[in-house]
């Protein structure tokens, strides 16, 4: 019995010094080195490819971010501005842990195909998205009516950009004929030609619209 | 070009890549096992670990240091975890201690390779738990998957000595030889793509229309790197692979994919050399295939086609899912995932139509063996061969052999309780959270409270989140709050059970397979490295899980389907 308990703490001792020299390989010099590498050869975007404009920061090249209104609706959610294209409902909710933090929240619905909350939220947007444009319901693309899995999806499709191009024009009082070879020029296709959908980065149309609108 | 024809070219890109690395990451791999040299660092690993790497044990003491190695792990992980509170802030980020029964789940969850998570990452985790605790598993929870089917493997190539190799060896070995290298070099294209890896901790950026957007920073890519290369799927952040900072674009998605498949195909390369015949695992390779492609095949049809109330209005499949990946994309990453251990997902399972959800249930529950996760897929293949082979050798009435070895009462009996166990664990589990009756302030609070969806889908994100704990998958129907007393302890012990138990099994096969004595080949011995017994093998796994785990499929995703 004496042997057996001996044999079996030597075992967990060897099983701890194990973890530990490999704690030390994979949890110490393993991230510190990629760390190096990458602080070293991608500053930039290791450091979450922030934007500048006019010398401030504007964002992350990554995120997609809100461009709203002082102004709420009757259920409280701030009303989009129209001044600027708008991006993909998100559905990362409010924070509920470690609120002193205010954390930006990442994640989706999670509503499953055939769920009533969903049917009925994409017949609201569907319609909100018409009316705010004035366009008609049958033509809003299924990006604008879906909310994305990260919740800060940077993209929308070159259909709703394209879609929203004569409401922006008219809010900046700007030639819609400028502002739609705006969007042109910022349609992102598909990597190598095949991979991934064509897209649309919101913040940095958005940023080349208010310089458009400067000129 | 639609996107379909892009879905059906970035599938074929995929299969190219992983057609390119098969020999040479295998034959790699098999050099490595099989090396009688010492690495300088590897020396010093074991000098510290006190332990002779070129001491051959038999199977009860290979499973032994397993079992203390994961022992001292999960104690590791859980004492980080609760120790959050008091390390300095600049680890911890200022998050305090993770409760008990979730430090539990959390720490049972990376030692079982599982990586289920009941917490959100950006909002529970300080840099000390990701990288010191969490990422470490990541690595050698894999290592130690890969050391079993190796282990295995050797038990069919060696005869009557029934040494399976030296456990701390192979250990080592997987992780600094395979798993260290290939993650350094991935995780820095995940950075030249535009992932993060920075340790600056939460902040705030600015945004165009003004005011700030508060976000992460962390070692995040390097995490992303082994967390698909290992098969784990814990993420960074809640969102996991479909964050931005995980996952920047349509060819980081692909190459993410690329890495889970890597290891537990070519380790059929690895198997065939270790045996002597190539070919053998050939025939492995070629069942997992089909089952792969045939799955991956399915899922793309059933998204592309949008099946479900809501997603009809929308017009696509695109809730929960990224514009840079899109439908096709996001199908190949889920059907991947769930097909091996993974369980990272770059778009939400719960928001997939219900075939698609169906099939990503469905995937886990052959046992993750079409690739499966690394090492755990080769094993778990290699026992559903040997039931193959048994079913075989009933069917023309001759004692049953497989690679020279007797399939036998004793070796058939192994292989059966291998296969009882997750089921075991998956049924009993989902059986019991439906029969919970909640009662307020109770300790089980929360089982029934907890789903997010009602009916059929209500079903199936229990059914779901068992059959992901117990095969060790880790992905979720999120729309479960897990984060309950009763799911953290119950899916906590579901991984444990699922990862330890089976692998009492293989190692005991393994033991009695290199006891044996090799029987000569004759005219009347199986042909297993041919098509037919690739195609007999995938009518075992599909006849043997259908069986299991019809009834629960008909009650969840199939009556969504129809209804």
């Amino acid at each position: 019995m004496n042997n057996s308990v001996r044999s079996t703490a030597r075992l967990v001792v060897a099983g701890l010094r194990a973890l530990i020299a490999l704690t030390l390989v994979c949890g110490v010099i393993y991230p510190l080195v990629v760390t190096g590498i990458a602080q070293a050869a991608f500053h930039d975007k290791a450091n979450g490819s922030e934007i500048k404009a006019d010398g401030k920061s504007v964002g992350s090249e990554r995120l997609g971010q809100t461009y709203v209104l002082d102004k709420k609706d009757k259920d409280g959610n701030p009303l989009p501005d129209p001044k600027f294209f708008q991006p993909r409902p998100s559905a990362a909710g409010p924070n509920t842990e470690n609120t002193q933090y205010h954390l930006l929240v990442s994640g989706a619905s999670n509503l499953a195909a055939d769920s009533k909350v969903l049917l009925t939220g994409v017949q609201q947007r569907r319609a909100d998205v018409a009316a705010f444009n004035g366009v008609s319901p049958a033509a809003v693309p299924v990006d604008a009516l879906t909310a994305s899995a990260s919740g800060v999806d940077p993209d929308i499709s070159p259909e709703y950009a394209r879609l929203q191009a004569d409401r922006v024009a008219k809010a900046n009082h700007l030639d819609a004929e400028k502002v739609r070879k705006l969007v042109e020029d910022h349609v992102d296709g598909r990597i190598l030609g095949f991979m991934g959908e064509e897209r649309v980065n919101v913040l940095k149309l958005n940023i080349a619209l208010r310089e458009l609108a400067k000129a | 070009m639609s996107p379909v024809l892009s879905g059906i070219l970035q599938l074929t890109a995929l299969i190219a890549a992983l057609a390119l690395v098969y020999r040479p990451l295998g034959d790699y791999m098999a050099r490595v096992y099989s090396s009688e040299k010492h690495l300088r660092p590897e020396k010093w690993i074991y000098r510290l670990i006190g332990a002779d790497p070129d001491a051959e044990m038999r199977w009860p003491a290979y499973l032994r240091g397993i079992l203390a190695f994961s022992l001292v792990g999960v104690l590791f992980l859980y004492l980080l975890q609760r120790m959050q509170g008091v390390l300095p802030s600049s680890l911890s980020l200022g998050f305090t201690a993770i409760s008990p029964d979730q430090a539990f789940n959390t720490a049972a969850s990376f030692v079982a390779n599982t990586n289920w998570q009941s917490y959100s990452g950006e909002q529970a985790m300080g840099h000390a738990v990701q990288t010191l605790g969490l990422a470490v598993q990541n690595f050698v929870s894999a290592a130690v998957g890969m050391a079993v089917a190796i282990a295995l493997v050797r038990g069919f190539a060696r005869s009557r000595s029934g040494e399976l190799g030296n456990f701390w060896a192979d250990l080592v070995r997987g992780t600094i030889r395979i798993l260290i290298p290939v993650s350094v070099v991935a995780a820095v294209v995940l950075v030249a793509c535009g992932a993060i890896q920075n340790f600056a901790g939460i902040h705030d950026i600015g945004q165009l229309t003004g005011g700030t957007q508060q976000v992460n920073g962390g070692a995040v890519a390097s995490q992303e790197a082994i967390k698909e290369l290992g098969t784990n799927g814990g993420g960074y952040f809640n969102a996991n692979s479909a964050h931005p900072f995980e996952n920047p674009n349509a060819f980081t998605n692909l190459f993410e994919i690329f890495l889970i498949l890597v290891i537990p195909f070519a380790l059929t390369r690895t198997f065939g050399k270790l045996v002597g015949n190539v070919k053998q695992g050939y025939a492995i390779l070629a069942a997992m295939g089909v089952i792969w492609i045939g799955f991956t095949a399915l899922m793309m049809w059933t998204e592309y086609a949008h099946h479900g109330a809501a997603l009809q209005a929308a017009g696509g499949a695109m809730e929960g899912k990224e514009q840079r990946f899109g439908v096709g994309a996001s199908a190949i990453f889920g059907t991947a995932t769930t097909l091996t251990s993974t369980g990272a997902v770059d778009s939400f399972h719960s928001s997939f139509t219900g075939l698609g959800g169906g099939l990503t249930l469905l995937s886990m529950m052959l046992g993750e063996i079409a690739p499966g996760g690394v090492g755990s897929g080769l094993y778990g293949m290699l026992v559903m061969a040997v039931i193959a082979v048994f079913i075989a050798g009933l069917m023309v009435g001759r004692t049953p052999e497989y690679l020279g070895k007797k399939i036998g009462t004793r070796e058939i009996k192994l292989a059966a309780c291998y296969i009882l166990i997750t089921p075991t664990l998956v049924l009993g589990f989902t059986a019991l959270s439906m029969a919970m009756s909640t009662p307020p302030h109770s300790i089980l609070n929360g089982a029934a409270d907890s789903v997010h969806n009602s009916g059929a889908h209500g079903f199936s994100e229990v059914l779901y989140a068992f059959t992901s704990g117990a095969n060790n998958n880790g992905s979720a129907f999120a729309g479960l709050n897990a984060n309950t007393q009763w799911y953290n302890t119950t899916i906590g012990l579901a991984m444990l059970l699922g990862r330890f138990l089976p692998m009492v099994f293989v190692l005991a096969l393994a033991g009695s397979l290199a006891e044996q004595t090799p029987v000569p080949e004759t005219a009347g011995t199986l042909r297993t490295e041919k098509p037919l017994f690739a195609g007999l093998l995938v009518g075992a796994i599909i006849i043997i899980t259908g069986l299991t785990y019809f009834p629960a499929l008909a009650l969840g995703p199939m009556a969504e389907g129809l209804s």
